[in-house]
């Protein structure tokens, strides 16, 4: 166990964990856009930034990617650190002023937005958080999204941003996005995500539309399962 | 043919010296990228049809050589053993070179530079002012070799550093030497080279790898360029030595997509070098083996950051990654790796020649050695120049420099590219250092100077800087992608006349806030340019800010074009080129612009013979 | 700088596609980390990155085309639209720029009609901004098809257009 402090409190965590685990651990909490458990931190939305200090020298490091050491000294609310805080709070509001979320923990942090940015009208409300890529490639496999091009042009979709043939519709994106700028439809016996209509399974069991043909039909190919014993609902098995 | 030892080396080395008559008569044609683009390459030609025409071949060289730094008076032809010095050399002049001063030894009056003050002509490059004041350690051998040539290289002393390394010196011994001399990255961190050739020697994981950093991104820098293309061995022998060092097997030398020569010569160099075994398995006997890939660039400016770098060679977009783990611990394929930029390495050869105490006894206490400065802007003798740490700022713009062109007034000189800052003319007397540079709020960086005068406008100058990191910003992080641009678009309505008070304190708060949460140090230093100028040029905001005015004459919006009626002869050349005409008067008439169809595109001031269109 | 084993006139067939990008994977070992020169040999060859090479890429080197797309649409140097006849370059360095290069570009977007990073419509011109080429002392430079033109300015530039082929008034007229 390492020990450490974080806002003068004296804390223990596992070796290898980060100042964010190790202070969720302990019931600190420090905002986050761009983090989620199950993929790996980007450190791109620049939130959970915290002031640290070793011997002498004190910086500003983003806590999800930085991993304990015996002895750190952490500041979540350091001046420096309140500094960042809001001025990413006040540049993701003017880029997306849709964004919910963004409003929400601004509002919780105090921050109003900053008048003389004038907002954005074509991102929609994607904050370029990274999840979707990082779900679709790192947990999904399949990669059907991507980044191109880069500085403030940079954007998310499939390629040519035309309907994607390697999506196969499982929504993950739609549901790991913060702001809901990924928006995914229900319709008939069709979802329509990305541009693309996906034919719905139905459970052979309860007639339930849960599912995208593609997306069962990915799952046999990678996991050597058989499709129609795929087409049972996770309620009915 | 490959050399097995360093004794059949040396043998080959003294073979090659001993082959040279340092009196026979030699023309070497400068033929880096900018003296080409004077048409070098014709010139070179010419000169050997004119050769072997004459039959000459025998008693006359004719070598093509690397940047000698004065590009200004390119076409530049040094006539050797003498070093006569000719510049602007047209291909009519080749046939009289040869006949009159190779053979006859006569000077030829009109290709020999003059100064600018005297008006006295000088005939030997070493007594040229530009030169005088240099002190070429590296770049000076560009002008005795063909980059194409090992031979040539090795006819200089080429790679007795290597030998010297592989003989009597252990790994060890040989970072000892490095970190004692105390090299500072001449990328533009000035990070200790020896210290970090010790942590990647330490570091744990196989393989490790050795790379040169030649994205040199930074716009009105070429000094990298140059060196690649005129001298490539200095930098292969400086990371073959490095690699022995390190202990590593692979280098990568990562180029820039612009630069086709550097890339061309190096090529060659590397080829040859694994000819003669100097780059491959066992080299010189040694049981070290070293190979180095060469890769291009995609064109993107972020690569020159480690990570970014790093990413690029991977196969993926340059989106650099948190620094908490260094990269010598996990950088190239998450193996240890050492960055070193081309003139940190171009350094090596001669710490290990000369030792790290003669290295020492040149600089300023914490800068040791020379750096190599692109000096370019407002500046008469615009090119390469070489000068020791610590020679002044004065001393580098008014005596090598030859002061500001058209005889202006200085105002700034530009230090550190993106990520530096602007001095203004109190600090002309400061020693140019690393740590002196950083302290008055500019960096060394890697090497660009960028001269000012008054008829530049500071604000626009960051809003400029401004706008090149934009588009250059990966876009992973919010503080850069979001902050460059929003603090370019404050810059953009103050240059525009939409500035409003309290946008000056505005940027100085998003800077730190900037400084702090960028990812990276493209974004992290993204706003020194503007707070530098902010700093010492805070009228100039002022002016545009409260005022509307642009005092420089720059800013578009806030200018207007006049023509003076005393010196206009109504000859028409400016309203035949306006493409607003909106210019109009009689013929042979002083004319007049209609200020409401101007659209301040300056075509009738370049155009204009006569001085009659004024900025105001 | 190459534009093209295939000229402008010819469409780049889809079989084509297929065997030059093939052979230039085959170069590379199809080693994924050569992913950029990868591209830049096939842009080389194609004059441009059509999306029918990006899919066949993605094939032979068994990466997704997100992460190609995402590799071509990041680095300057590619373009996923065809290019001109005629490549220009204006450096916008900043010796050159604090010489003067902003105006020029203006004056070339004005006569040609398009932005930085366009192509005319007749597919005659491209035009794109450079960050530095390092001859500064030639400043501003202008590069059209691989050739040099140092101390550009506005007039000047407009005489090179008329050499080209473009209608533009000069003060030789």
């Amino acid at each position: 166990m390492i020990n450490l402090v974080i806002d003068d409190k004296k804390i223990q965590a596992e070796e290898g964990a980060t100042i964010l685990q190790a202070a969720k651990n302990n019931g600190i909490e420090i905002p986050t856009l761009c983090y989620h458990d199950e993929l790996t931190a980007s450190g791109a939305c620049r939130l959970c930034s915290v002031e640290i200090q070793k011997g002498k020298r004190t910086r500003i490091v983003t806590s999800c990617i930085y991993q304990i050491e015996e002895g750190l000294v952490v500041n979540t609310r350091s001046e420096r650190v309140l500094n960042v805080r809001r001025l990413v709070l006040q540049l993701l509001m003017a880029r997306c002023p849709g964004a919910e979320i963004v409003r929400e923990i601004a509002e919780k942090e105090g921050v109003e937005p900053q008048t003389r940015f004038h907002p954005d009208e074509d991102k929609g409300k994607c904050i370029l958080c990274r999840k979707c890529v990082e779900v679709c490639e790192q947990v999904v496999g399949v990669s059907a999204i991507g980044f191109s091009y880069r500085g403030a042009e940079k954007m998310v979709g499939p390629p040519f941003m035309e309907s994607s043939q390697t999506c196969i519709g499982c929504g993950a994106c739609a549901y790991v996005c913060p702001t809901g700028h990924i928006t995914m439809e229900e319709r008939g016996d069709e979802r329509i995500i990305w541009d693309r209509h996906f034919k719905m399974a139905k459970c052979t069991v309860c007639g339930k539309k849960f599912a995208p043909e593609d997306q069962l039909k990915y799952i046999s190919e990678t996991t050597g399962v058989s499709y129609d014993t795929l087409t049972t609902c996770v309620d009915c098995r | 043919m490959k050399i097995k030892s360093t004794e059949e080396f040396k043998a080959l080395q003294t073979q090659i010296s001993n082959s040279r008559d340092p009196e026979k008569p030699c023309i070497t044609v400068c033929a880096g990228t900018g003296c080409i683009a004077y048409g070098a390459d014709k010139l070179v030609d010419k000169f050997k049809s004119e050769i072997e025409e004459a039959g000459l071949q025998e008693k006359v060289d004719i070598r093509s050589t690397g940047c000698h730094g004065f590009c200004e008076q390119g076409p530049v032809v040094v006539i050797h053993p003498k070093k006569i010095f000719y510049r602007r050399v047209g291909l009519d002049d080749a046939a009289e070179i040869i006949q009159k001063t190779v053979l006859n030894g006569e000077v030829l009056d009109r290709l020999l530079y003059a100064d600018p003050i005297s008006g006295e002509k000088i005939t030997y490059e070493d007594d040229v002012p530009f030169y005088k004041k240099q002190m070429r350690l590296v770049f000076g051998m560009n002008g005795n070799i063909d980059p194409t040539s090992l031979d040539d290289y090795l006819a200089i002393g080429g790679y007795g550093a290597l030998a010297k390394a592989l003989d009597g010196m252990k790994p060890e011994a040989v970072i000892e030497e490095v970190k004692k001399a105390n090299l500072r990255g001449r990328g533009g961190g000035g990070f200790p080279a020896g210290w970090k050739w010790d942590s990647t020697r330490n570091a744990e994981g196989t393989p490790k790898y050795v790379i040169c950093n030649a994205d040199e991104g930074d716009p009105g820098a070429y000094m990298d360029r140059s060196l690649l293309e005129g001298n490539p061995h200095s930098v292969l022998e400086g990371m073959i030595i490095g690699a022995y060092a390190i202990g590593s097997n692979q280098g990568y030398i990562y180029v820039r997509n612009e630069y086709p020569l550097a890339v061309k010569n190096v090529s060659i160099a590397i080829e040859k070098g694994r000819d003669l075994g100097l780059l491959g398995d066992n080299i010189l006997g040694s049981g070290f083996s070293f190979d180095i890939t060469i890769i291009r660039g995609g064109g993107a400016f972020v690569c020159g950051e480690s990570s970014a770098l790093f990413a690029s060679i991977e196969g993926r977009v340059g989106e650099p990654r948190a620094k908490y783990i260094h990269g010598t611990d996990k950088g190239l394929y998450d193996k240890p790796t050492n960055l070193n930029n081309v003139e940190t390495w171009a350094n090596v050869p001669l710490i290990i020649n000369k030792g790290a105490d003669w290295y020492q006894s040149i600089g300023t206490e914490n800068s040791k050695g020379t750096k190599i400065f692109s000096l370019v802007g407002k500046i008469n003798n615009t090119g390469l120049v070489e000068i020791p740490m610590g020679m002044t700022l004065r001393e580098v713009i008014e005596d090598i420099g030859g002061g500001i062109l058209k005889g202006r007034k200085f105002k700034a000189v530009q230090t550190g590219g993106p990520s530096g800052g602007c001095i203004p003319e109190e600090f002309l007397d400061m020693k140019i250092d690393f740590d002196e540079l950083t302290e008055i709020g500019s960096m060394m960086g890697s090497g660009g100077m960028i001269v000012m005068d008054d008829r530049t406008c500071m604000v626009d100058v960051a809003r400029y800087f401004l706008k090149f990191l934009e588009g250059e910003s990966c876009g992973k992080c919010v503080p850069c992608r979001e902050g460059v641009r929003r603090m370019r678009e404050i810059l953009d309505d103050i240059c525009e006349g939409r500035g409003r008070e309290g946008d000056v304190e505005l940027l100085e708060s998003m800077s730190q806030g900037v400084i702090d949460g960028a990812l990276c140090a493209l974004g992290s230093t993204a706003s020194n340019p503007v707070m530098s100028t902010i700093k010492y040029f805070r009228d100039e905001y002022d002016a545009h800010i409260r005022d509307k005015k642009c005092p420089a004459g720059v800013c578009k919006e806030l200018i207007r074009y006049t023509i003076d009626a005393e010196k206009c002869t109504g000859c028409r050349a400016c309203a035949r080129v306006c493409p607003a005409e909106c210019i109009s008067g009689e013929k042979k008439q002083p004319h007049v612009i209609d200020q409401e169809k101007c659209v301040k595109c300056g075509s009738c001031l370049d155009t204009c013979k006569f001085d009659a269109v004024l900025v105001e | 700088m190459s534009r093209g084993g295939l000229g402008m006139n010819e469409a780049n067939s889809v079989e084509k596609i297929e065997i030059e990008v093939k052979n230039i994977v085959e170069k590379y070992n199809s080693n994924k980390s050569f992913l950029v020169p990868i591209l830049q040999d096939v842009q080389s060859k194609l004059n441009y990155l059509p999306k029918e090479a990006l899919d066949a890429l993605s094939f032979h080197l068994s990466i997704p085309v997100s992460r190609i797309y995402e590799v071509a649409t990041f680095y300057k140097a590619f373009s996923l639209e065809p290019r001109g006849r005629h490549q220009l370059s204006l450096c916008m360095g900043t010796a050159c720029y604090v010489r003067g290069a902003a105006l020029i570009e203006s004056n070339i977007e004005r006569v040609l009609g398009i932005k930085a990073g366009e192509t005319t419509a007749d597919l005659e011109f491209s035009f794109e901004t450079v960050n530095c080429l390092g001859a500064c002392a030639l400043g501003p430079i202008l590069v059209v098809d691989g050739e040099y033109h140092g101390q550009m300015n506005v007039s000047k530039t407009n005489k090179l257009f008329k050499k080209l082929g473009k209608d533009v008034e000069t003060d030789e007229d």
